[in-house]
């Protein structure tokens, strides 16, 4: 029998983009500069997120006919972001037959105590983390893959680095663990027990782990993947940069190529301006940083 | 080829079968973890002096546009082309069989129509029945998948969905729409086994013969 919106089939869509990169696109131009760049799947939006920073005011969901038009414009999959707790959103989304839903914290959070239930859709989901005990709670509720969040429309990879960072080390952790120990450490983790198990006994996360907030480079591609990124989200990186068509094709094969340095330099020749960047801790005092959103 | 083929152990005598896992993008990784525990050495192959000496090549599923782009970025069909001229046997599954088909390396003589079932809202799980790995049904998992939209006389199809062939054998290509990775049911990566050490066999048998030819000359 026919059985569509499982968990395998849910978390297989993202087994399928590993080693490739997803690109935030604004217009249908975008979307087939990414395709042609050889993205696995575009992320339709409105604003890139270094735009949403900048703007500042409530961000939502995308007008769903500016979605519509990406999906037209593309054959790969189109994913779409909802805000965090906002389950109305992500009903639309699925409604409109987006391949992979975004709960994301570059949106204006909907609700400050709880995720969507991410079981209780056919779509899969996507969600961002900091640290394991994040990642674990996302899956709990039902995430079929997990990004770092690292600080989204900056063009500064230091905090999708220690994201990653915290995730992979904490999974390691957790494989050192006997196993009375793992109950104290899924408590100490807020996460729920069977996951916390079933990582320690894999010695991996039961979805894909992706990179995302700051990538601007192609090194910065290969840094995450040799981090045990498994494939990348890029946002502002491309179409903020001077020339979005050949900094999107590195980054893809960067993606690709991670451990062959000379491949990566290749790729990174001539590229001109990456995206300016922002401080972080600079940002720290204008206010709240989007990774503090929704944990 | 018999439903026999299967049941052929994949290791015989003589060093392990090398199958190589193009790992330009995709699910290469599940692909490379199926071969290790069937007794084969995998290997990841991202450049053309990678496929040398491969007795087995698996084009995984991804995106086949990024495939096909990779592909031609780094100049990989030659090298794939040439695989299969020497007689060795190739697994392309979901957009790895897209990447195979008439329109883009023309490994199979076949058109294969992609995202034929739908966007990820209609991907689906089923249990189907595979010529050649035996009576017992396999669970399949497609995600956005293709299915094969016509094909020449000589194309075996092992496997349909609605009509749809979704399965198929040509020569020793073997092209499926489905993800048997994301299962742990090895029996369709044993079959490419089986014909890989077939293949092999049959190499050794034809070195061995010029070998002797050579020496009645002298």
């Amino acid at each position: 029998m026919a059985e569509t919106g499982t968990f395998r089939v849910k978390r297989g869509l993202a087994e399928m983009l590993k080693g490739g990169v997803i690109m935030d696109v604004v217009t249908p131009e975008e979307a087939r500069v990414a395709e042609d760049a050889g993205a696995v799947a575009v992320m339709a939006l409105e604003r890139v997120p270094a735009d949403i920073r900048r703007d500042g005011g409530v961000a939502r969901m995308s007008d769903p006919s500016m979605i519509t038009e990406i999906q037209g414009a593309v054959s790969i999959p189109v994913m779409a972001k909802a805000r965090i707790g906002h389950f109305a959103e992500a009903q639309v989304l699925q409604a409109l037959e987006i391949d992979y839903v975004d709960e994301s914290e570059v949106l204006t959070p909907a609700d400050e105590a709880n995720h969507i239930d991410k079981q209780a859709f056919e779509v899969p989901f996507v969600c961002g983390a900091t640290d394991l005990g994040e990642a674990l709670r996302r899956i709990g509720e039902g995430a079929a893959m997990i990004r770092s969040k690292g600080e989204a429309g900056t063009g500064n990879i230091v905090e999708a680095v220690r994201h990653l960072r915290e995730i992979v080390g904490g999974i390691k952790r957790l494989g050192t663990l006997r196993a009375e120990e793992l109950a104290g450490e899924a408590k100490r983790l807020r996460a729920p027990i069977d996951v916390v198990e079933e990582v320690a006994r894999t010695g991996w996360l039961p979805v894909p782990l992706f990179c995302a907030g700051g990538i601007a480079t192609p090194a910065d591609a290969a840094l995450t993947m040799q981090l045990g990124a498994e494939g990348n989200f890029v946002g502002s990186g491309i179409f903020k940069s001077s020339d979005p068509q050949r900094m999107a094709r590195a980054i893809v094969e960067a993606t690709t190529h991670f451990a062959d340095p000379e491949r990566v330099a290749a790729a990174s020749r001539g590229l001109g301006a990456a995206m300016r960047g922002d401080d972080i801790a600079e940002l720290a005092t204008q206010g709240e940083l989007l990774q503090q959103r929704g944990t | 080829m018999s439903a026999d083929d299967a049941a052929v152990p994949p290791q015989r005598e003589g060093r392990r079968l090398r199958v190589g896992v193009l790992a330009s993008q995709g699910g290469f990784a599940a692909h490379a973890r199926m071969l290790g525990e069937l007794g084969a050495e995998a290997l990841e192959v991202r450049t053309p002096g990678a496929f040398a000496d491969l007795d087995a090549l698996v084009i995984p599923g991804g995106e086949s546009t990024t495939i096909s782009k990779a592909i031609e970025r780094d100049g990989l069909a030659p090298a794939i082309r040439a695989h299969v001229a020497g007689g060795r046997p190739i697994l392309g599954t979901c957009a790895g069989m897209i990447v195979c088909d008439r329109e883009h390396l023309g490994l199979i003589d076949a058109t294969v129509r992609r995202n034929a079932f739908g966007r990820q809202i209609a991907s689906f799980e089923t249990d189907l029945e595979l010529a050649g790995i035996g009576p017992d049904s396999l669970r399949a998992v497609f995600i956005r998948a293709p299915w094969i939209e016509s094909h020449g006389g000589e194309v075996e199809v092992l496997a349909t969905v609605d009509g749809h062939p979704v399965a198929i054998r040509d020569g020793r290509v073997l092209a499926c729409s489905f993800h048997p990775e994301l299962t742990d049911d090895l029996r369709v990566h044993a079959l490419l086994m089986a014909i890989a050490t077939a293949a092999r066999e049959e190499r050794a048998g034809a070195e061995a013969a010029a070998g002797e030819d050579r020496g009645g000359q002298g």
